[in-house]
């Protein structure tokens, strides 16, 4: 009996859990904050994966040849990405301008 | 073994979508402690920014398990687990991820136990320099003359000296890492997981929302506090005091950016830049935490008394 | 079985070891250290398989042991007095995240002045934060309720985390012979243990982030909904203990010489003794007077207690406690169960461990009897028993 953790049973009483799962949107698409929108021209993209790197949000993503893209729907159009681009291959732009 | 960015999986190690205003250092470190440690942890979160980015029950806008507990004790809530994973013959990282606010002031007490008691966990301080989540409040962390909106005009004393603090406890690892210089924190994670007993590490965390500067230079401004000697990175282990190279090269002060770089980005220290006295003051500061840092270096731990 | 004798904490502590806790973690302060002190000693001699986590603070000690019960793993502190105070903020930290864990109290006066006697203050001042909280008697009932708490706290009904509550010096430090079961018989009786959710890598839960307010409110009901249920499983706890150990104690609450008694004494902790004491001398006086001992401050029996008190003459009821302003705390849950169905008085006595003795309760009782008698309904909270050495002086200032 000593050294095994306690077995998981459902309560059995009105229950409304106090837990959570780590899952995307938690605070829903929070793209929708975005004033300004990451646009990357990959023809300037040498791969560093700075982007990828400092994106605090896990909006950057990589593609299997490691080319890097954007999650719009969860990017918060901070600009980190952008400022930390060796090769100067994102530009910010402004929502609801031109694309 | 220097870190290479290709060779990080291809996965998500953040939860998108989740409380974090722009911009925010919490989620960058966050993010960090999933690519060096991976999945086998346990996060304990004392009240602070960190739990409200976590968003909205039933989803969690940071990518662990975590025990969410009160602002003063998540050192010792942290010891509990690690104790009961171990009882329970579990091998799991409990890692403490708490703010200077958690850590140095209301936490402190419980922070210090658990190091004297050389409990097997991994504490991250998140340094953000004041209590973001009521906003922005002076905490003991905070440095000489910064703004925060318990100082109106700058705050009258300077920061706690933390990391050697907690390095006087002798503990077996004691690290400072910026979220400018990922890979250095990454590495100091892994080789802390390593490491059995009581691991610190100081995570310099610039937030654009309290410091007052756009949130796409987060970046940019952690590593300009290391460029500019404000923010100074060193490990200590078994002992054994030493620069991490970002910061050996800025041994000598000549060879710093200047510290108005630093702090003309930032809004909380225009009153700073406007008056002499208290840059000088800041600098007096700044060259009380080196004078801590090379007088280590030259070898003032006893590695006798090392747990 | 074995009949040791042991005080209350040591009874504790023999309790906790014997329904195998895995983590310990508490801070030393009087009159709890020596359950401490022994579960260290336990602990380093390898006669209990359990980790002692040596913490800077009874803050600290809780959070201890919930971070390990959220891990998985059964585990137990005691406080005191000041101790318990300093946990407040953990105790709803800990039945708001509905992890089971084991508490004893040994309810000590609170400063300034500083006193180390028995009051009841101290656990009083937790009722509202979620904990179930059953009162010992006798050292022998501590450490039956302590094993029965696991049972309790650990009952997917429940859910809650349980204080075990036992009196200052009457009982911590006074030696009494306890019956011990074997680890086997207790190995037969409590199962293993079960909690609604483990926090692992495995599980990958987080509690504790922010809810909207509507599921906020919510918890809060499912926590009381476990209170409720947790009436009957205590009921069934009490029995099927009986039958395995052989004691039973009535469950919620206690009733002695009740079934024909025109007056009911209600009190809890180990005075109830004395209480009973007096019972049976005031019967030889044609006083037909019970004693209702509450076992469960929480969840409150207002069932047992409306139905064993409602068609009395009168009722009285002893708190070694006291809501500033108000009254006794027993006094206004009695009072609140009764709605005005019988007369009631509500007496403050023994506060900072000033002795009560038999002839004290036989005296509030008769005194109560004739108010009772001369008035009709008697609704009176709150009536100081004072300690000798003040009682005249107050008496004649108040008739100058
Ligand atoms: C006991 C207690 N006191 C005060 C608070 C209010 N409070 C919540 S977070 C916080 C400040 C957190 O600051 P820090 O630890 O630096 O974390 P940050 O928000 O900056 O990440 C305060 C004061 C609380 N939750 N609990
Ligand atoms: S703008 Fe900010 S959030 Fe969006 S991808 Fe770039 S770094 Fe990430
Ligand atoms: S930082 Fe610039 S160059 Fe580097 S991967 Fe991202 S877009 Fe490409
Ligand atoms: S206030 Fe600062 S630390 Fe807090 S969530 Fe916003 S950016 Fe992050
Ligand atoms: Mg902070």
């Amino acid at each position: 009996m000593s050294g095994t953790a306690a077995v998981v049973e459902k309560p059995k009483t009105y229950w409304v859990a106090p837990i959570s799962y780590p899952a995307p949107a938690s605070s829903g698409k929070t793209g929708l904050w975005r004033t300004e929108r990451p646009v990357i021209h990959l023809e300037k993209c040498v791969k560093c994966l700075y982007c990828w790197l400092y994106c605090p949000e896990d909006t950057i993503l990589r593609r299997e040849d490691d080319y890097v893209y954007v999650d719009y729907d969860y990017c918060k159009g901070c600009g980190i990405c952008a400022a930390v681009c060796p090769t100067n291959a994102i530009d910010m732009v402004p929502e609801g301008g031109e694309s | 073994m220097p870190l290479r960015l290709a060779d990080l999986p291809r996965r998500r190690y953040g939860s998108p979508g989740n409380a974090a205003c722009p911009g925010c250092p919490e989620t960058m470190g966050l993010r960090y402690v999933k690519m060096a440690l991976g999945d086998n942890v346990v996060l304990v979160i004392p009240a602070g920014c960190s739990s409200v980015i976590q968003g909205i029950r039933p989803k969690s806008g940071i990518n662990f398990p975590i025990l969410n507990i009160v602002f003063a004790s998540a050192a010792s809530a942290a010891s509990g687990m690690s104790s009961a994973f171990e009882m329970l013959g579990q091998d799991v990282k409990v890692v403490v991820w708490a703010g200077d606010g958690g850590t140095a002031d209301i936490g402190f007490q419980a922070l210090s136990g658990a190091a004297e008691r050389n409990d097997d966990i991994i504490y991250i301080c998140v340094d953000n320099e004041a209590y973001m989540n009521t906003g922005i409040q002076r905490s003991g962390l905070t440095p000489y003359g910064a703004w925060t909106t318990t100082t109106w005009t700058g705050k009258t004393e300077p920061k706690k000296p933390l990391p050697f603090i907690v390095l006087a406890h002798n503990v077996p690892y004691v690290a400072t890492a910026t979220v400018g210089y990922p890979q250095d924190f990454i590495e100091k994670l892994r080789k802390a997981a390593t490491i059995r007993g009581f691991k610190y590490i100081h995570l310099h965390a610039p937030c654009p929302v309290g410091w007052r500067f756009d949130p796409s230079l987060t970046a940019k401004i952690a590593q300009l506090a290391v460029q500019t000697g404000a923010f100074i990175l060193f490990e200590y282990e078994n002992g054994r005091f030493r620069l991490s190279p970002y910061s050996g090269m800025y041994r000598d002060p000549k060879r710093r950016v200047p510290l108005e770089e630093y702090l003309k980005l930032q809004g909380r220290f225009q009153t700073v830049l406007k008056d002499p006295q208290k840059l000088e003051m800041l600098r007096a500061e700044i060259d009380e935490m080196w004078r801590w840092a090379l007088l280590l270096e030259k070898g003032m731990a006893s590695p006798e008394l090392k747990k | 079985m074995v009949l040791k004798a042991l005080t209350a904490n040591h009874a504790v502590a023999e309790a906790a070891k014997l329904a195998r806790v895995k983590v310990v973690s508490a801070y030393p302060i009087t009159p709890q250290t020596t359950i401490v002190e022994k579960l260290a000693e336990m602990i380093e001699k390898g006669e209990m398989e359990a980790k002692m986590v040596r913490v800077e603070s009874e803050h600290s000690a809780l959070a201890a042991t919930l971070g390990a019960a959220a891990a998985g793993a059964r585990a137990f502190t005691a406080t005191s007095s000041h101790g318990l105070l300093y946990m407040h903020e953990v105790l709803w930290w800990t039945s708001g995240a509905r992890v089971p864990v084991v508490m004893a109290v040994v309810t000590r006066a609170i400063g300034p002045p500083w006193n180390i006697h028995v009051e009841h203050s101290d656990v009083m001042d937790q009722r509202d934060t979620g904990w179930i909280i059953g009162v010992a008697q006798e050292n022998q009932e501590a450490f039956d309720l302590t094993l029965q708490a696991f049972r309790i706290s650990e009952d997917p009904r429940v859910y809650l985390p349980m204080i075990v509550s036992l009196d200052a010096f009457i009982l911590s430090h006074t030696v009494a012979p306890v019956d011990v079961p074997s680890q086997q018989e207790v190995d037969a009786w409590l199962p293993s243990r079960r909690q609604p959710y483990v926090i692992s890598p495995e599980t990958n839960v987080v509690m504790g982030n922010i809810a909207d307010d509507a599921d906020y409110y919510m918890m809060r009901y499912s926590i009381n909904a476990a209170m409720e249920a947790a009436k009957k499983v205590v009921e069934e706890v009490d029995e099927e203990y009986g039958k395995a150990f052989g004691r039973r104690y009535g469950g919620l609450v206690e009733c002695y010489n009740c079934d024909d008694a025109d007056y009911i004494m209600v009190l809890m902790g180990s005075w109830a003794g004395d209480a009973k004491k007096a019972s049976d001398l005031l019967r030889e006086k044609g006083y037909r007077v019970g004693v209702m001992r509450v076992r469960f401050v929480r969840p409150w029996p207002r069932e047992v207690v409306q139905e064993k008190l409602s068609n009395r003459k009168g009722v009285i009821v002893f708190d070694r406690s006291i809501s500033f302003g108000s009254a006794g705390q027993l006094f206004t849950d009695v009072a609140a169960s009764l709605y005005g169905s019988t007369s009631i008085r509500g007496v403050v006595a023994g506060l900072g461990g000033v002795d009560v003795r038999p002839e004290d309760f036989m005296n509030e009782v008769t005194d109560f009897v004739s108010h009772v008698e001369e008035f009709g309904r008697v609704y009176e909270p709150l009536r100081w028993h004072l300690p000798p050495k003040y009682a005249k002086s107050l008496a004649e200032e108040v008739s100058a």
